[in-house]
């Protein structure tokens, strides 16, 4: 499942809902990211993010599909927000669920590495020198290559 | 065709989507970035170093090479900074 929201979550209740009844399932793995205070050694007041409305779900969709082909997974969840957000607030959230750990794991990670590069989203910093769109980092790309297909 | 921008290419260009009829040779995503970057100095300044562009073509994304046609909505963005 994906959803792309303004508002918060919270993330136990989502494991709890994704997880009920589901008795086959042996490890869930939640990655939760928060927005930083600082950015490349400035302060951040807020940030606002942007997104393809249409395009974004489309793009989640299709990561997701890709884990549950790579991963024999029981279940998963992205959610991303959007809107203004203070550091301190959960922006994402990405839950895989398998009968064992290892797929819920790698599949997470790959989850988190590919939505860095792949999902429609822009970030605008309130910094103390004003208004910054985040640039893209070439680590990200890094950390997603590494699920390349051999 | 319609194009929808976002992030500084938006803010440089000054609108959020614009409705655009190309003439025959554009062809591909190149073309008509080529073609675009006449239409008014903020779409010059914001499209002037295309490998700072990402592009979408109805939302895949997609290389400089890939064809475009008239009924297409193609997206002009920076590299993506989500999650």
């Amino acid at each position: 499942m994906i959803r792309v929201q303004r508002e918060d979550f919270d993330p136990g209740a989502e494991i709890e809902k994704l997880t009920a009844g589901r008795h086959e399932i042996g490890g869930v793995v939640s990655f939760i990211g928060l927005v930083r205070d600082m950015a490349g050694g400035a302060k951040i007041g807020a940030m606002t993010l942007e997104h393809y409305p249409g395009m974004t779900e489309k793009q989640l969709a299709a990561i997701e599909a890709e884990a549950n082909a790579r991963w024999p997974l029981s279940a998963s969840l992205i959610i991303h927000r959007y809107g203004r957000l203070e550091p301190g607030d959960r922006i994402v959230l990405v839950i895989t669920a398998s009968p064992h750990r290892e797929a819920a794991f790698e599949a997470c990670h790959f989850l988190i590495d590919w939505l860095k590069t792949k999902a429609p989203f822009w970030k605008l910093e309130d910094t103390e020198r004003g208004p910054q769109w985040v640039a893209a980092d070439a680590k990200d790309d890094k950390a997603a290559a590494r699920w390349a297909e051999k | 065709m319609k194009l929808v921008y976002f992030a500084w290419v938006r803010t440089r260009i000054g609108k959020a989507e614009e409705t655009v009829h190309p003439p025959p040779e554009v062809h591909d995503v190149e073309t008509l970035l080529e073609w675009l970057k006449r239409h008014s100095p903020g779409h010059a300044e914001a499209l002037k170093d295309v490998s700072a562009l990402r592009i979408a073509v109805n939302h895949e994304h997609v290389s400089i090479h890939h064809a475009v046609h008239p009924g297409d909505e193609v997206a002009i963005f920076p590299p993506v900074t989500g999650g």
